[in-house]
């Protein structure tokens, strides 16, 4: 079936078979390897995207599922090629990551966290990468890469006599 | 040859390299790896727990579209040699896909190539297989005896394995002590269970004679294992080191999916890809770990000073050898802990089950014997009715006492194991733990504190296959780095090997920065395929920072020598006054007289006239460096120097059980760690965390459990539970720093204490607070249902003995 899909704001129109999974669109018809496979049973969590800025597991839907939706990846809030989005920046500061493997996953569901809630308590950002299963890192330095971000990005654009 | 004193980069708060790439998601794991007119692979599974094989129809599958070929185990029996195993046990001879019988549910019996990985498993389910059940046998205990179904028929018993150490008198001390206690302890099967799942892409080139083969592995000599497999040299192996690991922590061993995809991709020419999905991993991938039944009998007098110890270790190793009974080995360099037990008997047997083949997880075996270490420390300050903090105290090794000889023959290298217990306790006090413990009992919960000490040894020797198998002479292993300067002046390092989030290119930058005193990010690291790989035994054995930091270190010192020597003749002065700073060469009497580094590389890449006579041109060295205290064999009585380096973590926790649904909850969780000099702070403590993080899903959720029938039942990550940031407490880690004398930088292992000791400290403390209902409980994993149950039981047994 032709669909057509509106990734990181640029629309791509493609040929899939109607059981082709969103990951598996992503990964292998539009070439964005940051979306990992680990369990394709909606556990891991290693294959989150941003769903209309909601993070959802592009293991369990399909493709087609996602026609008329802006879906973002990884590749999306990079700001461009060598340059790191603050919360990435952050996760490089704490290395809240070792093998790298879950690591864009975990950063777009922070994303999604701090879209919407700008301070999060530390039970706020645990609670927000429960559904991110890390093998490396025990979460500890994760857990300290988003509220770095947060603290940084509360910091931008903002008057110097209000954060002095 | 240890550093003192100030390091420049070494143990400062530096950024991991590596990581940049990562948070991009712009690393290059296996499945990111795409080749031209590339193939795909699914297996099919046996579903009994044993069968014999009577007949393979692939006529429908063929058929089906997309696929190219299927298969079986005879085809590639004929075309390959049975894989490698440490043992000699020719009569269990492991394959990829099953020859004739089948030995546990989720063997392979045959694969399918096809267009896409969908078509392929499509054919999967299409392939007939008429298979004849056979008996079967689970347990490792019931497989020791008389009369049990074989798993392999040709070999004669179950038996892999079955050996007893004696160091030191322990039937004297035995009889001398006034006190015994005997203990049985059982580690669950489970395993790392990475994140990635293993895959491979092979790619046999006719023209050059050349496999090429992008995987995500961790395992030494896996180019030499693939030759052989294949009886082709190994210089017909091409492996990509460049191939960022998912996860590992020891078990991403898939040389049978390589061999298989290997022999495939000869036979069709075409690249060949086998990425295993999760129920493949957890099943067929053979990458579970231990499964190990201790008894344990101690020997110790009324202050609690254990004088001697018996163990018994009985490993169910699933259906191949494996790497699984070397994880018996290697516990016999750490066998007292950091206790000073003076005689020990140790007998460790391995058998043959229907289970699901292991391989190497992190620590090799010694995550499981210290459980039983701990334990049984924990039930003899129990028998005397003394604090657990206070027996240990009395058993460890003092500081004063190092370097220390274990009886099984090792010498620990160096600790101070006293001053990080009392570091742990310094801020929480002891008895302020004790007091929030009992405060969390009078409001109604089950409340316990648990510790365990533990020692990770590190520095990665093989000597435990001499050990277990004296046909194995091998007394090194060994790891190297290469440093060129090139005719600019940039420096250029290798390692070779893969890694998996151990950041080792950054080791490499700290260390070689380090010694040349240039910014470690001006150190460029790249990792040469296998071909142009100098020896590396891989990152296991917690030995990466200590092998590969100590090759680069020697590397980096050769290359300094030399620039000084340079520095030293065009200056006209003697070498002893040639002073080395900063990348520049001067005169110690004129410090005005110097060679800058651009000078330095002028001569040596242009001007040769300049050169001190008989040196080479250029600025290339390599070090191939040896394992620190190697190079001898076990003696006749089974004594070795096993791993150089001891590391020490104390591990104290405060733990509360909800009585009614038996869960516990982990309130607060202190470490005290100390691994000597830390390279990279950063690195050390994730490391840290992580193995906790896995050390807690060992002792309360993970489990591969089978049903009676033989099957995995735990096949999904919803009935295999990993620990999310909810199950991972916040932990207060404390550091001390006991250098080791035998590294070039004082560093030793940090890859596994976390693992090593959360386990046995989180059961103590599950110990502690149901000890008052009268039960224990001495089986891992701890889970919320069997606690409750078991709790609840104990209750109504109170209520009804009240009643009477």
């Amino acid at each position: 079936m032709r669909i057509e899909l509106n990734v990181n704001g640029a629309v791509h129109e493609i040929e899939v078979e109607p059981r082709t999974t969103l990951l598996d669109c992503l990964r292998d018809r539009l070439d964005l390897k940051g979306a990992h496979a680990g369990c394709e049973h909606g556990v891991c969590g290693a294959c989150t995207v941003l769903f209309d800025g909601a993070a959802v597991r592009s293991c369990l839907m399909f493709a087609a599922q996602a026609a008329g939706s802006a879906i973002t990846t990884i590749e999306g809030v990079t700001p461009g090629p060598g340059e790191l989005s603050p919360i990435q920046d952050a996760f490089c500061e704490t290395h809240g990551l070792q093998c790298g493997y879950c690591t864009p996953a975990m950063i777009m569901a922070a994303h999604a966290l701090l879209a919407g809630n700008p301070a999060p308590t530390r039970e706020e950002i645990v609670e927000a990468i429960s559904g991110n299963i890390c093998r490396c890192t025990g979460y500890a330095q994760i857990v300290e890469a988003i509220a770095l971000a947060a603290e940084r990005m509360r910091g931008v654009n903002r008057p110097r006599s209000l954060t002095e | 040859m240890s550093a003192t004193g100030h390091h420049r980069y070494v143990s400062s708060d530096r950024r991991v390299r590596e990581d940049r790439r990562f948070v991009a998601g712009k690393g290059n794991f296996v499945a990111d790896v795409e080749l031209p007119n590339m193939k795909h692979v699914a297996v099919v599974t046996c579903p009994h727990a044993a069968a014999r094989i009577k007949s393979i129809d692939k006529s429908a599958a063929l058929a089906m579209p997309g696929v190219h070929y299927v298969v079986d185990g005879a085809e590639l029996a004929a075309a390959t040699l049975p894989l490698m195993t440490g043992l000699d046990t020719p009569n269990v001879p492991r394959r990829p896909l099953a020859l004739d019988v089948a030995r546990y549910s989720g063997e392979w019996v045959a694969a399918v190539v096809a267009d896409s990985r969908a078509q392929a498993e499509d054919a999967a389910e299409a392939i007939e297989i008429d298979y004849e059940a056979l008996p079967f046998v689970l347990d490792a205990e019931q497989a020791l005896e008389h009369g049990s179904p074989l798993v392999h028929e040709a070999h004669g018993s179950n038996v892999l394995l079955d050996k007893t150490f004696v160091w030191g008198e322990v039937e004297k001390d035995f009889a001398a002590a006034p006190r015994k206690l005997s203990l049985r302890v059982k580690w669950g099967r489970s395993s790392t269970v990475p994140i990635e799942t293993f895959g491979v892409v092979a790619s046999w080139d006719p023209w050059r004679d050349m496999l090429d083969v992008h995987a995500s592995i961790q395992m030494p000599r896996y180019a030499d294992q693939i030759g052989i497999a294949l009886k082709i040299p190994a210089t017909s192996v091409r492996v990509h080191h460049d191939v960022d690991v998912g996860g590992s922590y020891g078990v991403k061993r898939g040389i049978k999916h390589t061999v298989l995809c290997g022999y495939l991709s000869r036979r069709l020419g075409f690249p060949v890809r086998l990425i295993e999905d999760r129920l493949e991993n957890m099943r067929g991938g053979d990458a579970h770990g231990p499964e190990r039944l201790f008894d344990v009998e101690v020997a110790f007098d009324d202050q609690g000073i254990v004088r001697s110890m018996k163990m018994r270790a009985l490993e169910n190793v699933g259906a191949y050898a494996g790497r699984s009974p070397f994880q018996l080995g290697k516990p016999i360099g750490a066998i007292v802990g950091p206790y000073k037990i003076a005689s020990v008997e140790y007998r460790a047997i391995a058998v043959v089950t229907n289970k699901t083949t292991q391989d190497a997880v992190r620590g090799f075996g010694q995550g499981p014997t210290n459980l039983a270490l701990e334990r049984t420390m924990d039930e003899v300050a129990n028998v005397l009715g003394l604090d657990p903090l206070e027996v240990r105290k009395r058993n460890l090794i003092r500081h004063d006492e190092f370097p220390y000889l274990i009886p099984s023959g090792t010498t620990y290298d160096s600790g101070n194991y006293e001053t990080v217990i009392a570091k742990v306790l310094a801020d929480t006090g002891y008895d302020d733990l004790k007091a929030e413990r009992d405060r969390l009992r009078a409001a109604g919960k089950l409340a316990g504190i648990g510790m365990a000490a533990c020692l990770e040894p590190s520095g990665g020797n093989a000597t435990f296959e001499a050990l277990l198998n004296p046909a194995i002479t091998t007394s090194t292993f060994m790891d190297s780095c290469r440093i060129n300067i090139d005719g600019m002046g940039a420096i250029t390092a290798t390692m070779h090997t893969t890694s998996s989030g151990q950041g080792h290119e950054t080791l490499l930058g700290t260390v070689i920065g380090e010694v040349l005193q240039v910014d470690p990010d001006m150190v460029r690291v790249t990792r040469p395929d296998s071909l142009n790989s100098l020896p590396s035994g891989t990152p296991v054995g917690s030995r990466m920072a200590i092998m590969l930091g100590g090759a680069a270190f020697h590397a980096a010192n050769k290359l300094k020598a030399k620039l000084t020597a340079i520095g030293a003749h065009d200056l006209g002065i003697p070498l002893e006054r040639a002073v080395y700073q900063d990348g520049s060469v001067s005169d110690r009497d004129a410090p005005q007289n110097k060679r800058a580094w651009a000078d330095l590389v002028q001569i040596a890449f242009r001007n040769y006239h300049r050169m001190p006579p008989g040196f080479e041109p250029g600025l290339a060295v390599e070090h191939v460096y040896q394992v620190p205290t190697g190079g001898t064999l076990p003696t006749p009585d089974g004594r070795v120097q096993m791993y150089p380096c001891f590391s020490f973590e104390f591990h104290l926790l405060l733990l509360s059980i909800d009585p009614d649904l038996g869960r516990p909850e982990i309130v607060r969780y202190r470490l005290g760690h100390d691994c000597g000099t830390q390279i990279n702070p950063k690195i050390v403590r994730g490391m840290t965390m992580g193995g906790i993080a896995h050390g807690i899903g060992a002792a309360l959720y993970e489990e591969f459990a089978y049903n009676d029938d033989g099957q995995l039942i735990a096949q999904s990550f919803m009935d295999y539970l990993l620990p999310s940031s909810h199950e991972v407490p916040a932990v207060d880690i404390v550091d001390h720093e006991t250098p080791s004398p035998h590294t070039v930088l004082g560093q030793k292992g940090s890859g596994e204490s976390g693992y090593l000791g959360a386990p046995a400290a989180i059961a103590n403390a599950v110990n502690d607070a149901i000890r008052g209902l009268g039960i224990s409980i001495n089986t891992l994993p701890i889970k919320v249902s069997t606690l409750g149950d078991l709790i609840a039981a104990a209750q109504e047994a109170a209520k009804v003995k009240k009643g009477n």
